[in-house]
């Protein structure tokens, strides 16, 4: 129990201390740009009701799940084609390090282009962003599957489906999951910068909207809402990568404490 | 079931960047049906080579390998194989009972057969208990037994091993060399045995394989003619297995300095 609290303290005490100097430095603030804490978070329950977290949030988290989704699925897959096959890889490489560095919100424009300004859109952009990070450390994962390994699947006559299940994937999911992560904030990122571009509603859209009322208080409270849900994803996250990689995390423990 | 293997004038050349490296010139001898054969010889001769050959894993630049008269064109499905490298042999993402498991489902066994395989195979290697544990929680010994028992559920008519106690301690590979012959002698399987031991070789084998430097060919075929029953403490002292360990490291000796002048093969020590 004790321990319990002293870990909880360590969890809570450096945020909680942010938010007390964030509190203590705005709190005889005047600048309209810059309103107290103490304004903003009286202004958050009128600003966020049940209604407009079903009209904004839901939408923007819908759609950043249907674009992380699809990214995932589309990286995973030619990610373990491009990693298996030596020849695939060579022919691809240079278009893939070409592709990774066009920035992502660039494609705004041109997705609208073709998708419309609906829905579509916005979930193209986030899967074209999120997908290179999944789709560049798949490659890396399926490629460095161990050779004794590989070759005791090949002994056992271990192949295609229960191959690629059992032993390609599995082996690369530390790997796949290091993708994910990476992906998953570049997917927030652009959750909103879709939703700046012509959007009618959802989270980026409303700060961009408060904003441009001078509601400022509100667009900090819009701020504080992205904030929160990022951590809060990121905290699903790590329960999902804590549950399927146990076992990496148990085998680097063990190595660790006997080289 | 006779599941004898014949390697007839194996040959394996390595090419890559400009280097040619013959690993294995020109092997010819046969395994009986149910023989436990030991294959020695100096480091570097090609072993591993030979055996991923025999086990479909390489393909030989000439020559064949013939598994119950059918030649050997890819992992044959009566074949099973222990690496040296146990931690990477075991998947890690797997327990110990799953890990056994996988290769049985490639065959076509009911749910029930194959878990009764699984605990069985276990059983025999001691490991019963270990079944709901991760490869990586065991000692270096345990995992091998764990690789063991793999094979074994396997039910293969030849099983093939590369120094597969290379990497253990002194006193769990003398447990694990009685854990072979025992499975040896309790299944009737027939096991190729890769060591760069000489003592190993000679306590577990019943037929011994020197093979010579590379580029290497079957220096001598030297049947051990110790009892059936041994043990690490009897046969390891008896003086039949100290002439047979002595010339077993003579024939090695010569091999490094490369000659083959020791006499025709299958000679049998007098």
């Amino acid at each position: 129990m004790r321990l319990f609290l002293l870990r909880l303290f360590f969890v809570v005490a450096l945020p909680a201390l942010l938010v007390a100097l964030w509190w203590l430095a705005s709190d005889g603030s005047t600048n309209v740009y810059w309103p107290p804490l103490r304004t903003i978070l009286r202004t958050f329950p009128d600003v966020w009701t049940s209604e407009r977290l079903r009209s904004d949030l839901v939408p923007s988290v819908l759609r950043l799940l249907a674009g992380y989704a699809a990214a995932a699925v589309v990286g995973v897959a030619l990610g373990t084609v491009i990693g298996s096959y030596r020849r695939v890889r060579a022919v691809c490489e240079p278009v893939l390090e070409f592709l990774r560095a066009v920035p992502p919100p660039v494609l705004v424009p041109v997705i609208m282009l073709f998708a419309g300004i609906g829905d579509t859109m916005k979930i193209a952009v986030i899967a074209s962003g999120c997908v290179w990070p999944i789709l560049l450390n798949t490659v890396e994962g399926v490629r460095a599957v161990d050779s004794v390994m590989a070759e005791t699947a090949r002994s056992y006559g271990i192949t295609g489906v229960a191959r690629l299940r059992s032993v390609v994937l599995r082996a690369a999911s530390p790997q796949i999951f290091a993708g994910l992560r990476q992906a998953l904030s570049i997917g927030i990122i652009l959750m909103v910068i879709s939703e700046m571009f012509a959007a009618s509603n959802g989270l980026g859209f409303t700060i961009v909207q408060f904003q441009r009322s001078f509601a400022i208080p509100d667009m900090w409270t819009g701020i504080l809402v992205l904030g929160l849900l990022g951590f809060l994803l990121s905290v699903v996250f790590q329960l999902v990568e804590r549950r399927v990689l146990g076992w990496y995390h148990g085998l680097r423990a063990v190595s660790r404490r006997s080289p | 079931m006779h599941a004898s293997l014949v390697v007839s004038g194996l040959n394996k050349v390595y090419e890559g960047s400009g280097r040619r490296v013959e690993a294995v010139r020109d092997l010819t001898f046969t395994v009986e049906a149910g023989e436990l054969v030991c294959l020695v010889g100096p480091s570097g001769c090609g072993k591993t080579t030979l055996l991923k050959c025999m086990g479909g894993l390489l393909t030989p630049t000439a020559g064949e390998v013939r598994l119950n008269d059918r030649p050997v064109s890819g992992p044959p499905p009566g074949m099973a194989f222990v690496f040296q490298e146990y931690g990477r042999s075991l998947f890690p993402w797997m327990r110990v009972r799953e890990n056994v498991e996988l290769p049985l489902k490639q065959k076509p066994l009911s749910k029930a057969r194959r878990r009764e395989l699984v605990m069985d195979a276990l059983e025999s290697v001691g490991l019963t208990d270990a079944a709901g544990a991760y490869p990586w929680q065991l000692s270096g010994g345990m995992q091998q037994r764990v690789a063991i028992a793999r094979a074994l559920a396997y039910e293969p008519a030849v099983l093939l091993m590369d120094e597969p106690f290379a990497a253990v301690d002194a006193q769990t590979r003398a447990d694990l060399e009685d854990l072979v012959r025992g499975l040896w002698r309790e299944r009737g399987i027939t096991i190729l045995f890769v060591t760069h031991d000489i003592d190993e070789a000679v306590y577990l084998g019943e037929r011994v394989l020197i093979l010579s430097a590379s580029p290497t060919v079957v220096q001598e075929q030297l049947k051990v003619d110790l009892p059936d029953e041994r043990d690490q403490l009897h046969t390891r002292v008896a003086p039949r297995f100290a002439e047979l360990r002595t010339h077993v490291y003579e024939q090695i000796q010569a091999a490094k300095r490369g000659g083959t002048d020791a006499g025709p093969p299958e000679k049998t020590l007098t």
